[in-house]
């Protein structure tokens, strides 16, 4: 995969006494395109993955006070996931996320763009977790399935967008 | 080994004390009474805590007769900084993806006003 080395890296912190993951990662972006990206449905559909998945939006109302739900699909598989706006502003989303095939559980997400300047956008974005369990069952087991056969398909995408 | 050890060392360290203890492990070697000295338990109790531990593959203790201290054994946390590498490339993976939606974005960042969202399904 030497094809994406010279990308911009994720970085990934789990916090040792809070059950919180941090992920940091920057854009060749404007904050507002960030933002776009994270509320146009359309466009969050196309990225947001599972990779080998597709996302189809079921309810979405991306401002303050709204909601959304979304389904990742394969092969008739289904994996449904919903939560609520709790805050859109232009550099900074707060949301609840819940996976459908675990109700009870929510993570708490706050996801801040920080203008770096020249079209540049650093993310951060919070997960705050249950409970340490949660957090590293998320960790170990990945929510997303299928990361083996994406990479192929993702090159190919990235190629023919650039 | 893989997921059977990793669902133990991810329970030993879902307790906060046992956390603790870890992280003065990694500064050194420690007795279970040394290790017992901060907390307002009995020794009996941290005992239990180094078994869970121990159970789990982190820590080990030595044969030594007299002492006994709890040794960290840091190739468990390797495991877990793998598992940790597999979830940051998902990640990466995503954020790719998102690279690609926003090069195509380009200019046209003005059409829609944070708060004024269109609703709408995506087809």
């Amino acid at each position: 995969m030497n094809a994406t080395s010279s990308r911009h890296q994720v970085s990934i912190e789990a916090d040792p006494s809070l059950p919180i993951i941090r992920i940091t990662r920057d854009f060749d972006a404007t904050p507002a395109q960030l933002l776009r990206a994270h509320t146009e449905p359309e466009l969050f559909a196309r990225w947001v993955g599972p990779s080998g998945m597709t996302t189809k939006i079921l309810d979405w109302d991306a401002t303050t006070g709204g909601r959304w739900r979304y389904v990742a699909e394969r092969d008739g598989q289904e994996f449904g996931f919903h939560g609520c706006f709790h805050e859109v502003g232009a550099d900074r989303i707060v949301q609840t996320f819940t996976f459908d095939g675990q109700p009870e559980g929510v993570a708490l997400e706050t996801l801040r763009f920080e203008d770096l300047g020249d079209g540049r956008t650093r993310l951060h974005a919070q997960s705050l977790v249950d409970s340490f369990e949660d957090r590293d069952q998320w960790l170990a087991s990945g929510m997303e399935t299928g990361i083996d056969e994406g990479y192929t398909k993702l090159d190919a995408l990235i190629a023919e967008l650039r | 080994m893989a997921e059977d050890q990793l669902s133990r060392v991810f329970a030993a360290l879902a307790d906060p004390t046992r956390r603790d203890m870890v992280a003065r492990l990694a500064a050194g070697d420690a007795t279970v009474g040394e290790l017992a000295d901060p907390y307002d338990v009995s020794v009996q109790a941290v005992s239990k805590h180094v078994k869970v531990l121990a159970d789990a593959g982190l820590v080990s203790q030595t044969k030594d007769a007299q002492r006994r201290p709890c040794h960290l054994e840091a190739e468990v946390f390797d495991l877990m900084t793998k598992w940790i590498e597999r979830y940051r490339r998902q990640a990466q993976e995503r954020y790719e993806r998102l690279d690609a939606v926003l090069a195509e974005m380009g200019g046209d960042e003005a059409r829609s006003k944070p708060g004024h969202l269109e609703q709408g399904a995506a087809s």
